[in-house]
């Protein structure tokens, strides 16, 4: 392995991680969107949406996100509906990352005792209030570490873009490989940059995950 | 009538080819599983033994195959291990070996959690009832961490079928890459192939995996 080469890579990959976190967290941010809005609909048994939230999370869960995004990117033109790599491949990780969010908090609104509930709706909250000061919080505070680790998982996932020649940093390891044959580089800086992204965010997962398991010893 | 485009799943073998590229991403995927359990067991096991080089290699093992995305893994494997050490591997042993590895590394928490889920005094009663130690473990041990294990195990296996769509990025000819092919070949004939190809191996996946985690999930539900 030579240093040279490394530090000649050195911007390209930089290009990439960018690449790969910006997907990640446009991703991210509206899986956690649609997460919301499934597992509310879950939890208020909202009559229709909640079959189709239903049914969306199913297809969802039980697919790769690489034939979703194939779909998406190949598939969706044929009917009119175009959209550049970048939509494209935001698209398929919310897809995808929609249902493991809306699991999560799904699970998290249903630790909440019926009892919470009853006292706040007793002390003249209204359902709103109810939501906002009550259940939510304590909700959260459950479903935050699976939210975290599908924060991590869903990182990862934005790996299988470079599918669609969205130059990220899987992408321009698979470049180098190919024009210039230098493998071990290539792969040595993939491995460092994936490193350098995912152990902080995975660390500050089990922090989290840590913290709240003390929080609930104090209750 | 004009031509939806549907048709093209049913023009001559296509159909058939796609569900042989489906027979191949199975088997990967099944090879793989079943690889993956008993190392994954026997890995489990071993990361319960109180010694602090095992339980360093363990974490450090578990760590970095978890932190990884698979498809870097399948890289690591089909393009670095191969030119490291000028050896020949396919694209095929490539993805056994990586998903093999993953696999157990993912077996081998779930059956840690399992074991280590046990309560002490488990061991404590079955000791004070005059079983040794081998019978413990047989008769008051393996039956309750089986059964803790099979629900999330077989979540497991949904989890390696799916990955095993990544193959297609080096190249092997599995479902996806068959669907490829099939739009390819019929480009002229029908443009909008890639709309019903892929949402036909989309739909084969579904069908795979949705009994497969309806019935994990159902077990869960029951055993808890």
């Amino acid at each position: 392995m030579s240093v040279d080469i490394l530090l000649e890579y050195l911007p390209l990959f930089v290009q990439g991680a960018l690449v790969t976190i910006k997907i990640s967290l446009a991703g991210i941010i509206l899986s956690l969107l649609v997460g919301l809005v499934c597992s509310y609909v879950q939890y208020y048994r909202v009559p229709v949406l909640r079959q189709i939230a239903k049914g969306y999370i199913e297809l969802s869960r039980n697919t790769p996100m690489l034939v979703q995004l194939f779909f998406i990117y190949f598939g969706l033109p044929k009917i009119g509906l175009s959209w550049s790599r970048e939509v494209c491949a935001v698209a398929a990780l919310v897809f995808l990352g929609g249902s493991y969010m809306a699991e999560a908090m799904r699970s998290g609104l249903e630790a909440v005792d019926v009892i919470q509930t009853e006292s706040a709706i007793s002390l003249g909250m209204n359902r709103f209030q109810v939501m906002r000061f009550v259940v939510f919080p304590q909700a959260m505070a459950v479903a935050l570490p699976a939210i975290a680790a599908n924060v991590v998982f869903l990182i990862k996932e934005t790996s299988v873009v470079s599918a669609i020649a969205l130059a990220d940093l899987m992408y321009v390891a698979k470049d180098l490989i190919g024009n210039d044959y230098n493998t071990s580089e290539a792969l040595f800086m993939l491995v460092v940059f994936y490193l350098l992204i995912l152990l902080p965010v995975s660390l500050l997962a089990s922090y989290a995950e840590r913290r709240i398991r003390y929080a609930g010893y104090g209750a | 009538m004009q031509d939806t485009g549907l048709s093209i799943l049913f023009r001559g073998i296509n159909f058939l080819r796609l569900l042989q590229g489906l027979w191949v991403t199975l088997q990967i995927s099944l090879i793989s599983v079943g690889l993956s359990f008993i190392f994954g067991t026997l890995f489990g096991m071993l990361m319960t033994v109180k010694n602090r080089f095992v339980q360093a290699f363990c974490w450090l093992y578990l760590n970095f195959i978890r932190i990884m995305p698979q498809l870097v893994l399948l890289f690591l494997v089909y393009f670095g291990v191969t030119r490291q050490w000028q050896i020949s591997l396919s694209a095929w042993s490539s993805a056994i070996i990586v998903f093999t590895l993953w696999g157990t590394a993912e077996m081998g928490d779930l059956v840690r959690g399992a074991i280590v889920s046990i309560p002490n005094h488990q061991y404590e009663s079955a000791a004070a009832l005059g079983m040794t130690k081998q019978q413990i473990f047989r008769f008051v041990i393996l039956p309750q961490t089986v059964r803790r294990l099979i629900a999330p195990s077989i979540n497991l296996i949904t989890r390696m079928i799916k990955t095993t769509s990544l193959v297609e990025i080096i190249g092997m000819v599995e479902v996806l890459k068959t669907g490829q092919q099939i739009i390819d070949a019929n480009r002229m004939q029908y443009p909008t192939g890639a709309l019903w190809v892929y949402g036909a191996v989309f739909v084969l996946y579904f069908l795979v995996c949705w009994p497969i985690s309806t019935l994990a999930g159902r077990l869960e539900r029951k055993w808890r």
